[in-house]
């Protein structure tokens, strides 16, 4: 019972490092997905005295997904309809040309400042209109999600690690004498570590195939779709093979150290 | 007669302030029956564990079974006590371990085939008479019976010298002889060195033995 609840206790700690794992892999696809979701609505409006070419920009701007020339009579038409045709024709050629410009992915601040100097360093380009103060204050919000998830994340992190130091102390102390014994008798590092490996590498196996069960049911969840359909964002929230080959080998990495520290750190008693 | 204990000059200590054993000289010889007496804290424990290699000389030479143990290096000292039967005064037995298991380490390190591990648990069992407690964990024994699976440890792998330190120090009259029954058949039959730490050298003793005592750092035959 006693050997079971050392074990437990090293699994519910696995469970916990690999669950705050998933969760900032799920938030940091939902964040790109929705960055792509917004890059498709996101777009700046250029004004150009000259006709501009969307191969030329692209030299200057890589990230630029498509160009698409605004035409002028909207504009036109609230102006006075008193205006002849011939004077309107005329003002059509002389109005400076309107372009929106779509991005390939959602811009951070930087960039979009990087963008705007790279176009108004062209000659013919007048104005760039980036819509700065929506486009920071949605960015902002999104990497202060993404921070705040990843600062929770990170803090089970601590708190696991201490609690599976602990663990190791009592690991040691049972695995010690054992260990001691073995050495006295002759036995090599790796006959004395045996035991304390396959120990760990079966409490790893435990903790991702119960971090296995939980996502698996979480993702298939009628909840967990609606909240995605509410954002309006398409995620695997969790792929059975690439994040449990994930977890697997998180899991198994952190408690091959733990068994690790404690045979490097076994002293034979005089 | 060959040496299987060549100690020259041979000083042990736990700090470099407090040397135990100070540039001692004695020799022992293969197949011999010793027993080590002195006063408590005289060194005759801490000579044991030099030994053994669980303490290193500080000073002068000790070879144990061809091998030196100044400055040895943690391959040649596995390679030597796997050729050693080691029985402590508080048995060391693994208390997760089955009596039958704890009886098989020194096979399973020595790379035994598992019928011959078996079969030679088996008889040892009956040698301890243990034979109706072999599924029980060290635990759930008497002193005396832990005592009697550390030596049925011992001889498990027909060691060439076996190492006690008080080995019925605790024990009852029963115990204690079938021990000293014990250690005396593996040096009779077997030709084993048997090397004994004790406080008093049984009465009842069979075999020829030599005797070494333990005062002021020094080793000295009792003649």
């Amino acid at each position: 019972m006693k050997s079971f609840k050392n074990h437990l206790s090293l699994i519910v700690a696995l469970v916990s490092i690999l669950f705050s794992l998933q969760i900032f892999t799920i938030v940091e696809r939902s964040i790109d997905a929705y960055k792509d979701k917004l890059a498709t609505n996101y777009s700046l409006v250029i004004v150009s005295q000259k006709k501009l070419e969307q191969q030329a920009l692209l030299k200057k701007v890589p990230t630029i997904a498509t160009m698409e020339e605004i035409s002028p009579d909207s504009v036109i038409k609230k102006l006075d309809t008193k205006i002849s045709k011939k004077n309107m024709d005329l003002l059509k050629v002389t109005l400076p040309k309107f372009y929106k410009l779509r991005l390939k992915k959602y811009p951070t601040p930087d960039e979009v400042e990087g963008i705007t100097k790279k176009l108004m360093s062209i000659a013919s380009i007048t104005k760039v209109e980036t819509f700065s103060a929506t486009h920071d204050t949605i960015y902002k919000l999104l990497l202060l999600f993404k921070t705040v998830i990843f600062v929770l994340a990170f803090t089970i992190l601590v708190v696991t690690v201490l609690l599976i130091f602990k663990e190791l102390r009592i690991w040691q102390f049972k695995h010690n004498e054992r260990m001691s014994i073995m050495s006295l008798f002759g036995a090599p590092t790796w006959l004395r570590s045996a035991v304390l490996f396959r120990l760990a590498i079966v409490d790893a196996l435990i903790a991702a195939f119960i971090s296995f069960v939980i996502f698996a049911y979480i993702s298939s969840t009628e909840w967990v779709s609606q909240q995605l359909h509410t954002i309006g964002i398409q995620i695997i929230v969790f792929d059975k093979g690439y994040d449990f080959l994930m977890m697997l080998g998180v899991s198994i990495i952190v408690s091959v150290f733990l068994a690790g520290f404690i045979v490097l750190g076994h002293k034979e008693e005089v | 007669m060959d040496k299987v204990i060549i100690a020259q000059n041979l000083s042990l200590a736990y700090s470099d302030e407090d040397t135990i054993i100070n540039k001692a000289n004695f020799s022992i010889d293969s197949g011999s029956f010793v027993f080590i007496t002195g006063a408590s804290g005289s060194g005759k424990s801490t000579l044991l564990k030099s030994l053994y290699g669980a303490l290193k000389p500080i000073e002068g030479s000790l070879v144990v079974g061809g091998v030196e143990l100044k400055g040895v290096s943690n391959k040649k000292l596995n390679f030597l006590r796997k050729h050693l039967g080691i029985v402590f005064q508080d048995y060391k037995l693994v208390k997760e371990w089955t009596v039958e298991k704890n009886i098989m380490l020194p096979l399973i390190i020595n790379s035994y085939e598992k019928s011959v591990t078996q079969t030679q648990v088996d008889s040892l069992l009956k040698h301890v008479r243990l034979k109706h407690q072999a599924g029980k964990y060290p635990l759930e024994l008497s002193g005396g019976e832990q005592q009697r699976v550390a030596m049925a440890r011992a001889l498990a792998h027909n060691p060439i010298l076996i190492l006690a330190d008080e080995p019925t120090g605790n024990l009852d009259d029963y115990s204690s002889q079938l021990i000293w029954n014990l250690l005396e058949g593996a040096n009779e039959q077997l030709n084993t060195t048997v090397i004994v730490v004790t406080h008093h050298i049984p009465e009842t003793m069979k075999v020829e033995y030599k005797h070494y005592h333990i005062e002021f750092g020094d080793i000295h035959e009792v003649l």
